[in-house]
């Protein structure tokens, strides 16, 4: 080997080397973002787009949105949504009307793709941020989200 | 500035007037023992907490943070788990030096622990040959290590110690020529007298471009020694699941850990002492404001400070770098790092000189 290389050799090491410190250094002070999961519990917001459990908001006065069209039900692709409505005449026309009974959501068998609340026409069911599912029971996953005693909100007289 | 000697002397006299004169050595003796064992486990302690945090740090990670605030009980927890696990015997293992080694390892690395000059009189032993000494008690832990991997009937063991072997009696040329350096610059060997020459101006200061060579050359070789960062193939955890201790568990275990982070602080500390002024605050001549100032921070504040600076430049090393290949390491060693270091005397020889 001949000298000059030798020697140079030695400085590009030493600048590579300074190089990969300075690149670790520059991680070293980077703040971090490591989520403290227990501590932070019910504080961090994760986002609209998070899919932790299927919701259906109430309003005040214990109305949901759902008129029980049925087209969730129909585009779950493994059966998690269970619709059960009833006939219940409607007090200004006079008629029969199908209205929600009870809105059945089996957790256990939810794959979380979020078809039912893109294909929703009134935006009655919404995912939440709660992701804590575990239960010991698995009867305890099949939820019903209409309220006891909830009915349709009233169109909104303009 | 405030002397350790004032305590030192005080208990030494409080002793004398109680017993006799061979009974007060004897205490004195069991006293520094116990307080450089403390020492060490202590450090150990906050060391293994500090390489785990700082580890932690480069990787974009937080760390331990879950016993205590900021996990600072971590490695206490650690400990009460070690001392509590059971010491496997091992089939076919040669029981007595498999049951030895953890022990050279550590006392090799206790007797270089108490010839450190922690601060000003508060010095254990303080040979007029020290630093002969701190080189030839330091490189015991390799007997040790040899011992460790023949004795436990395992080829990882035995490769990782044949490797740490050539690696480790490699390194220690340069790291002992690299303190022979400063060996020429101060023209004395006795670690006390080193410390006081540093009074005015640090070695690496004074010393012009030999002693930063030399600096740099001891802190790469050093680090060679404690078979850590890039040149941790006697433990290559990917290659030999843990190399000469894979067989250890428990306290055993516990020992060449304690040993491994404690040789990488005696390493610093060394560092310090030989270049970066060991306890000495720092001067500028000609600056006497400055100067008091600097005199008014204690000297095991100076001392500790200085230690922990190399030390995270180990850390630093260690959590950049990829390991290396045993035939680069030692390539690296005896192509680059000892010319360089063979140069550097030369040069400090010539600089002394003039």
């Amino acid at each position: 080997m001949n000298a000059g290389k030798y020697i140079k050799n030695i400085f590009v090491g030493i600048y590579r080397l300074c190089q990969g410190m300075y690149i670790t250094m520059l991680n070293f002070c980077r703040p971090k973002i490591t989520e403290q999961y227990p501590e932070n519990r019910g504080k961090k917001i994760y986002g609209e787009r998070f899919r932790g459990l299927l919701t259906m908001p109430h309003d005040s006065e214990n109305h949901h949105k759902c008129i029980a069209c049925g087209i969730c039900m129909n585009n779950c692709p493994n059966g998690t949504i269970k619709v059960i409505t009833r006939m219940e005449k409607d007090e200004t026309t006079g008629r029969d009307r199908k209205v929600l009974d009870r809105y059945i959501y089996n957790l256990g068998s939810c794959i979380f793709c979020g078809l039912c609340t893109r294909s929703c026409p009134q935006q009655a069911i919404e995912w939440s941020n709660n992701f804590e599912h575990s239960v010991f029971d698995p009867g305890k996953l099949i939820k019903q989200l209409n309220r006891e005693g909830s009915s349709l909100a009233p169109k909104k007289t303009e | 500035m405030w002397s350790f000697s004032q305590l030192t002397d005080w208990i030494d006299r409080s002793l004398h007037s109680v017993m006799g004169d061979g009974w007060a050595l004897t205490v004195e003796f069991i006293l520094i023992g116990v307080a450089i064992l403390v020492a060490y486990a202590v450090l150990a302690l906050f060391l293994i907490y500090a390489e785990r945090k700082i580890c932690a740090f480069f990787q974009c990670r937080i760390g331990p943070n879950r016993v205590g605030k900021w996990g600072i009980f971590q490695s206490v927890a650690d400990m009460i788990k070690i001392l509590l696990k059971e010491l496997i015997r091992i089939d076919n293992s040669d029981k007595f030096l498999f049951r030895a080694a953890a022990f050279f390892v550590i006392i090799g690395s206790i007797c270089t622990f108490g010839a450190i000059p922690f601060a000003k009189g508060l010095h254990a032993i303080d040979f007029n040959v020290g630093v002969f000494y701190l080189t030839a008690v330091s490189s015991l832990g390799v007997v040790g290590i040899l011992l460790a991997g023949w004795s436990s009937n395992s080829k990882y063991t035995m490769i990782g110690a044949m490797r740490s072997g050539a690696q480790l009696i490699s390194y220690e040329i340069s790291a002992g020529l690299s303190l022979m350096t400063i060996v020429i610059l101060s023209g004395t060997m006795q670690l006390s007298e080193i410390v006081e020459q540093q009074g005015q101006a640090w070695f690496i200061f004074k010393g012009g471009l030999p002693a930063v060579i030399a600096f740099i050359t001891y802190l790469i070789a050093g680090h060679a020694e404690t078979n850590r960062g890039p040149f941790d193939q006697p433990e290559a955890e990917s290659e030999l699941t843990a190399g000469y201790h894979t067989e250890y568990s428990g306290i055993q275990f516990g020992f060449f850990y304690l040993a491994e982070y404690l040789n990488a602080f005696i390493i610093a500390a060394i560092a310090t002492t030989m270049f970066l002024g060991g306890w000495q605050p720092l001067h500028i001549p000609g600056w006497e404001g400055f100067n008091r100032i600097m005199d008014y921070i204690p000297s095991v504040i100076w001392f500790f400070g200085k230690t922990c600076f190399c030390i995270f430049l180990a850390f630093w090393v260690r959590w950049s770098f990829p390991r290396l290949r045993i035939d680069q390491l030692l390539s690296f060693e005896w192509k680059i790092l000892m010319p360089i270091c063979l140069i550097n005397l030369i040069l400090m020889s010539v600089y002394v000189i003039l």
